[in-house]
């Protein structure tokens, strides 16, 4: 089955394009603007589990090596679009316009950390697995019935695969023909469990089958096929021809968050001994060396735009008021009900605080 | 003042239907989904006709996945529709309880108001209609446990209409439980057009002073039946409908328990964590003292609920009520 889902690959490891129908569509800014986003979110990246080895956030899930993945998808998206991320989507909600402070909220258990700027339709990070598909069926389904023109984009991993709401979702959203995109990043690992003993498939991609919907897999790795396939996909659902299933293969270095140790459960040295081929920037750094773009000077400056951002929405982060106990209670129901206005009001009344 | 209101002679499978026509009538954010619910007009026909009415779009004929259209109904609620979503059976909905538990009632919450999920999930619950096994639950009280989501019960034609209409004005996720021994057992006058029974207000069906006797839904006929029954005996009854599971009426049961000092609550749903237990939380708080009795509890046993060739003897019925009553007028 896999020889029917072979990996589509626009640029290889070497930073070649070996899908030469792409190379006019390929440009320089198109290309510095990818590699940006990477920069930008695997700094990101970095500094989140820096944070939270200081104690300055909580429990955090990193996301390094599927960079590729979140940044090519969430670029070939609308503003107006949806995206339904998961706890390792941040790269993506980030590319996509989510407030970085927000984003460390989230990571710092606080609510404010899952509303998105103003006009940006970012669900709050999907937690049980899987769950997030069947909401941008829903989601999707309703911007048709509206007859505007917008797309929703679910992200899953390859362990969701196994979940009921992933049959259940696709299957729904393939019967009324939503304008939706299931973006699958096929980390290989669920947790600790790897794909073999997650599924008998080889891939993911052919479950599309099933739905009778495309299904399609791609290194997602290289960013270019990944925004290119992603684009495609969004282009049909926009035009009535309904979902699509996208099976990015990707790997994530790290652990599944920071309270997870993979040496328990694979080989880190293999999986570093890897990166040098699988790395995602240092495979666009490629092509961009190759192309005569890279350009060490721009680089540093990407990257001191990058730290700066990221300070200054920890400093907001860490600036921001102290949970306040009455949003507990303020926000179970439009009004409160009796339980919920004594409750508040005791516990208000015990502690000291106003209540609002 | 007076208004004359046109009404119609309806049974309770009827006013769901007619109000769920003036429903989709007045708001064209209404969406009904669910299994058969379209040109079958679902398995009891509460959705009979609205099809034709009102088109596939908005009477929506779903895959057969609980979870799924619960899910795509949460999407499509904070997306800007009003989905009032057909469960076949309550004993089906478990699928759905992930769907229901961790988003349908949180999300409010978790975003601090910036997504809402303005949805109804209609079940018809209970047994005593001689259904097949699962078919028969009375599980409100796994609903009730879960702060976000309101729970409503009608036990008769006029309350059915309105409270399904608050329900779904209502900017929050509701279960709406259907009786369905009653859905055709009864007939009574239901104005046309749009009104509303208030979300968390019971109802005094019949007044007394020696005893207060509290229950909803499917129960409700049989309370009713054994209040009567108790005049014989010179025991008058006071009767509750608390029509609202949450958030419960807490006035009226003060009310009434402080009058009476004696209470007896009926659920066909088990005994424990039921209802029935939050009710005696309310009189503990509220009427500790005006008590002459310990509240009895008549309900469905601590068992599965069992295949009907023995469900008569699992659901309460005329003689275990009168029972209870006879139990907290002679302690």
């Amino acid at each position: 089955m896999d020889n029917q889902f072979p990996i589509q690959q626009i640029m290889d490891p070497n930073g070649i394009i070996v899908s030469p129908e792409y190379k006019e569509k390929i440009t320089a800014d198109l290309a510095k603007s990818f590699y940006r986003q990477l920069v930008r979110i695997r700094m990101f990246d970095r500094k989140a589990i820096s944070l939270q080895r200081q104690g300055r956030i909580g429990t955090y899930a990193p996301f390094e090596g599927q960079e590729a993945s979140q940044v090519g998808s969430a670029l070939a998206l609308q503003s107006s679009d949806w995206m339904f991320p998961t706890y390792r989507e941040h790269g993506a909600a980030f590319v996509f316009g989510h407030s970085l402070r927000n984003i460390l909220l989230f990571w710092n258990g606080r609510n404010e950390g899952c509303i998105p700027p103003a006009g940006k339709k970012i669900f709050p990070p999907g937690i049980p697995i899987a769950t997030q598909i069947p909401h941008a069926a829903g989601a999707a389904l309703a911007e048709k019935m509206k007859g505007t023109k917008n797309a929703a984009i679910a992200y899953f991993g390859d362990g969701a695969t196994s979940e009921g709401d992933f049959h259940e979702g696709i299957n729904f959203a393939s019967v009324c023909k939503a304008p939706v995109v299931f973006f699958n990043q096929n980390n290989q690992y669920a947790i600790s469990v790897p794909i073999e003993k997650q599924m008998n498939s080889k891939t993911i991609a052919q479950k599309a089958i099933a739905y009778d919907i495309p299904g399609i897999r791609i290194d997602g790795n290289d960013v270019f096929t990944v925004y290119f396939e992603t684009l495609k996909a969004l282009e049909r659902a926009r035009c009535g021809k309904g979902p699509t299933l996208i099976e990015a293969v990707t790997w994530r270095y790290g652990a599944h968050t920071t309270a997870d140790d993979p040496a328990k459960y694979r080989d880190q040295a293999a999986s570093k001994s890897r990166r040098m081929e699988t790395d995602p920037i240092l495979r666009l750094e490629r092509w961009l060396k190759n192309e005569g773009l890279y350009d060490e000077a721009w680089v540093r400056d990407i990257e001191a735009d990058a730290a700066e951002e990221i300070e200054e929405a920890i400093t907001e982060m860490e600036a921001f008021p102290p949970a306040d106990p009455a949003d507990i209670f303020n926000h179970v129901f439009a009004e409160p009900t009796w339980q919920i206005r004594e409750q508040k009001e005791e516990y208000l009344r015990l502690v000291g605080g106003v209540s609002t | 003042m007076s208004t004359a209101v046109r009404t119609k002679t309806m049974t309770l499978i009827q006013a769901i239907n007619d109000g769920l026509d003036t429903m989709l009538a007045d708001r064209k954010e209404v969406v009904l989904m669910g299994e058969d619910i379209g040109k079958n007009g679902g398995v009891f026909r509460a959705t009979d006709g609205l099809q034709g009415k009102y088109g596939e779009n908005r009477v929506m004929d779903t895959p057969l996945s609980e979870a799924g259209f619960v899910g795509a109904g949460i999407g499509m609620a904070v997306n800007g529709f009003l989905p009032v979503i057909e469960i076949q059976f309550l004993g089906f909905i478990y699928p759905a309880y992930e769907q229901i538990m961790t988003h349908a009632t949180r999300l409010r919450m978790r975003t601090m108001g910036h997504y809402t999920v303005p949805m109804v999930i209609r079940a018809p619950y209970g047994a005593g209609v001689r259904a097949p096994e699962i078919h028969c639950d009375s599980t409100e009280a796994i609903f009730t446990h879960m702060p976000g989501i309101k729970v409503v019960c009608p036990s008769n034609p006029y309350d059915a209409k309105g409270l399904l209409i608050a329900a779904i004005e209502d900017p929050d996720p509701i279960l709406y439980l259907e009786p369905m021994r009653s859905y055709r057992s009864t007939r009574e006058e239901v104005p046309e057009g749009k009104y509303m029974i208030e979300i968390g207000k019971g109802k005094k069906m019949i007044e007394g002073d020696d005893v207060t006797v509290i229950s909803w839904g499917a129960m409700m006929p049989i309370a009713l039946k054994a209040a009567e029954e108790m005049k014989i005996e010179g025991i008058q009854c006071e009767v509750i409908d608390l029509r609202t599971l949450f958030p419960i009426d807490k006035d009226i049961i003060a009310e009434s328990v402080q009058k009476t000092g004696r209470t007896v609550i009926v659920h066909e749903a088990h005994a424990t964590g039921g209802i029935g237990n939050d009710v005696l939380a309310i009189i503990n708080d509220t009427s500790f003292l005006y008590q002459k009795a310990p509240a009895e509890r008549v309900t469905g046993f601590d068992a599965p609920v069992p295949y009907f060739g023995f469900e008569d003897h699992y659901l309460p019925n005329e003689t275990r009520i009168k029972h209870a009553i006879r139990k907290v007028m002679m302690f």
